[in-house]
């Protein structure tokens, strides 16, 4: 397959048109900015519509209308954009719409730094919106996983109708490598959907698309039945890459791009002889904790990094219950940690 | 009006009928309240132009939120405010649709002013239904943006006063400077006469729509006798004396002729 060179985010848009994503809307703010103009450059040649909204809570709702219509439609942000955007996407969880929510994770909190982070994980794993609610969230950790993600997240989407959330961040973004992309089906119509209110044109009964459940035992159903899907889609796509853990007795758990450093760390860390293995959860939501279990049988010890003050230390620390000693290593700030530091910490860390 | 003649007594009577694109539904509407009357005049609207399966229509958060329960079109409930956004989400997806707007006036003078503003501006291709009751229905009757100077809410229980909060906002006049708005119109519904205006202004504006023309708005004086604390006759008679003089009724922008009105 041919390779291209490209950055995250333009990668992103492509692979979302390629998946036959019709429409996308979405409010400027570094470091996704690259979405939106590629976007605006190509979606209208290929049988979509891009939109710059009034705002992130616009755009959002943009995406609930067009999502209720049965319309592949797809929304990108940053964190404090993301923030804003979590009312739109309770909604459109709340009425089981099918979306697709980019999350180009910046440092903060508040207006925070452009620069990379990993601060958000609570927010896309557990505050995506007010109300009893899991979404599915793929944490890519590299190019071509955003890529393929993005693919994926909108058959998912569509199959669970929920919102599938890609957590990536500016590092991912920014940086470019060698894509390889599927298909095109951007000239393909889309699926139709039996629920959508795309207008009933007197084939139908009328379709309504709300997530209003006045009476407690229609809520409680609704949000029973749209966990059943969560459990299924756990069955299913719940995915984590372990690698050298079978003899390792640290294993150094990171998502993301904290995980491309924690790899060259854990080859450093190898040739000085301490046996250390490496956990990268791929979707962090469902957190794949059997997966985890499993790559921990025989260590002694787990270090968890983070571009932030610790976030998903918490799965790893539920997942193993904790029954290992735990210990954390983060940056905040918009720093990426070099090797040479997470090096440092497992060589103090003496098992 | 969905009418149909029969006898009674020797003389020729209109008999009502419900407007086809209206279930035959009990609403949770107030007694007296003009929500239902916009919603029969949306029905019938739809009827004579025979558009309902070629209809969307995004209801709010306030006492319409339900209004998708009582039509035979397809209905989305959107958030506070945003049924614009929303509007225009459904609109990009499916252009030959008929997508309007139902919001009250904190729905769309407070929290969804952005969404408002920005979805007239682009000349989005919608229309919205504005429904100006001058108070916050369904939370129970807390000060609006477009509640008059000395009327008395619930957050205002001494008189919205002006030096403190400022003053009421004419959505059609702001609405009106903007290029993409196609048409915009102040109708009552005080009374029979108006109501009839109101229903044409309503149909005018989705008929600009259907010929791709841009934004269209219809703003509806309306009622609240629950909140006002009044019976529906006079609650009727207060939007004459009282909402009328401040929010002049007509039209304020028809862009196919010319007229713009500030
Ligand atoms: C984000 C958010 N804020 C506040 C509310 C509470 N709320 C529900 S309806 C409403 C006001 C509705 O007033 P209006 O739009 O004038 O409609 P009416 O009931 O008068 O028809 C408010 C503030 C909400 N549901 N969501
Ligand atoms: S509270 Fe007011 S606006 Fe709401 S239904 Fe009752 S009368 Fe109508
Ligand atoms: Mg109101």
């Amino acid at each position: 397959m041919k390779k291209t060179l490209m950055k995250g985010n333009e990668a992103v848009a492509e692979a979302a048109i390629r998946a036959g994503c019709k429409c996308y809307f979405g409010y400027p703010i570094t470091p996704q900015n690259e979405v939106g103009a590629y976007m605006s450059a190509r979606i209208h040649k290929r049988g979509g519509v891009f939109l710059q909204a009034e705002s992130e809570i616009g755009a959002i709702n943009m995406i609930y209308g067009c999502a209720a219509t049965g319309t592949r439609c797809m929304t990108s942000s940053s964190s404090p954009g993301i923030s804003l955007k979590t009312e739109g996407i309770s909604y459109i969880a709340g009425a089981d719409l099918p979306a697709v929510i980019v999350s180009v994770q910046r440092g903060g909190p508040g207006l925070g730094t452009i620069q990379p982070s990993q601060a958000d994980y609570y927010q896309s794993t557990r505050a995506m919106g007010h109300g009893d609610l899991r979404l599915p969230v793929f944490a890519p950790y590299s190019v071509q996983e955003m890529v393929d993600m993005t693919t994926e997240a909108f058959e998912l989407a569509e199959e669970y109708l929920t919102p599938v959330i890609i957590l990536a961040d500016g590092l991912l973004g920014q940086m470019m490598e060698p894509v390889s992309f599927g298909d095109d089906n951007s000239e393909k119509p889309g699926k139709s959907f039996s629920w959508a209110a795309d207008g009933h044109m007197g084939k139908r009964e009328k379709n309504e698309i709300t997530s209003l459940r006045l009476y407690s035992e229609e809520l409680e159903e609704s949000v029973n039945k749209r966990f059943a899907r969560f459990e299924k889609f756990k069955e299913n796509h719940t995915r984590a890459e372990a690698v050298n853990c079978d003899d390792a007795d640290i294993v150094v758990a990171a998502y993301g791009s904290a995980s491309r450093v924690v790899q060259s760390a854990m080859e450093m860390a190898r040739s000085e002889g301490i046996k250390v293995g490496t956990f990268r959860p791929i979707t962090v939501s469902p957190f794949p904790e059997k997966a985890l279990r499993e790559a921990c049988k025989v260590a002694k010890k787990v270090l968890v990094v983070e571009m932030s003050m610790g976030q998903m230390i918490d799965d790893v620390k539920m997942a193993l219950e904790y029954k290992l000693p735990i210990e954390f290593y983060g940056r905040q700030g918009g720093f990426v940690p070099g090797p040479e530091e997470i090096l440092e910490k497992i060589r103090g860390m003496k098992v | 009006m969905a009418r149909l003649c029969r006898k009674v007594m020797g003389k020729i009577m209109p008999k009502f009928t419900r407007a086809k694109a209206l279930e035959d539904k009990q609403t949770h509407y107030c007694p007296g309240c003009t929500h239902g009357v916009i919603h029969r005049l949306i029905a019938e609207v739809i009827d004579e132009m025979d558009i309902e399966g070629n209809t969307v229509g995004v209801f709010p958060v306030g006492c319409a939120v339900l209004g998708y329960q009582y039509v035979k079109f397809d209905g989305v409930q959107a958030s506070h405010g945003r049924a614009p956004a929303a509007a225009t989400g459904i609109k990009r997806a499916k252009p030959d649709r008929l997508v309007f707007t139902y919001q009250g006036d904190g729905d769309l003078a407070a929290i969804g002013t952005g969404e408002v503003v920005h979805a007239a501006a682009r000349g989005e291709n919608i229309t919205t239904i504005f429904v100006n009751n001058t108070i916050y229905g369904m939370t129970g009757g807390q000060m609006a943006p477009t509640t008059l100077p000395g009327q008395k809410t619930q957050t205002s229980p001494f008189g919205r006063d002006t030096d403190k909060v400022g003053f009421p906002i004419r959505i059609c006049e702001l609405l009106s400077t903007l290029d993409g708005v196609a048409y915009a119109e102040r109708v009552s519904l005080h009374d029979v006469k108006h109501i009839n205006a109101a229903k044409k202004a309503i149909k005018k504006a989705f008929e600009i729509q259907m010929e791709g023309k841009g934004f269209s708005i219809v703003e509806l004086l309306s009622n609240c006798p629950t909140n006002w604390a009044m019976t529906p006759p006079d609650s009727l008679k207060w939007i004459k004396e009282n909402m009328v003089p401040y929010y002049p009724l007509g039209v304020y922008k028809d862009a196919e002729k010319g007229v713009t009105q500030r």
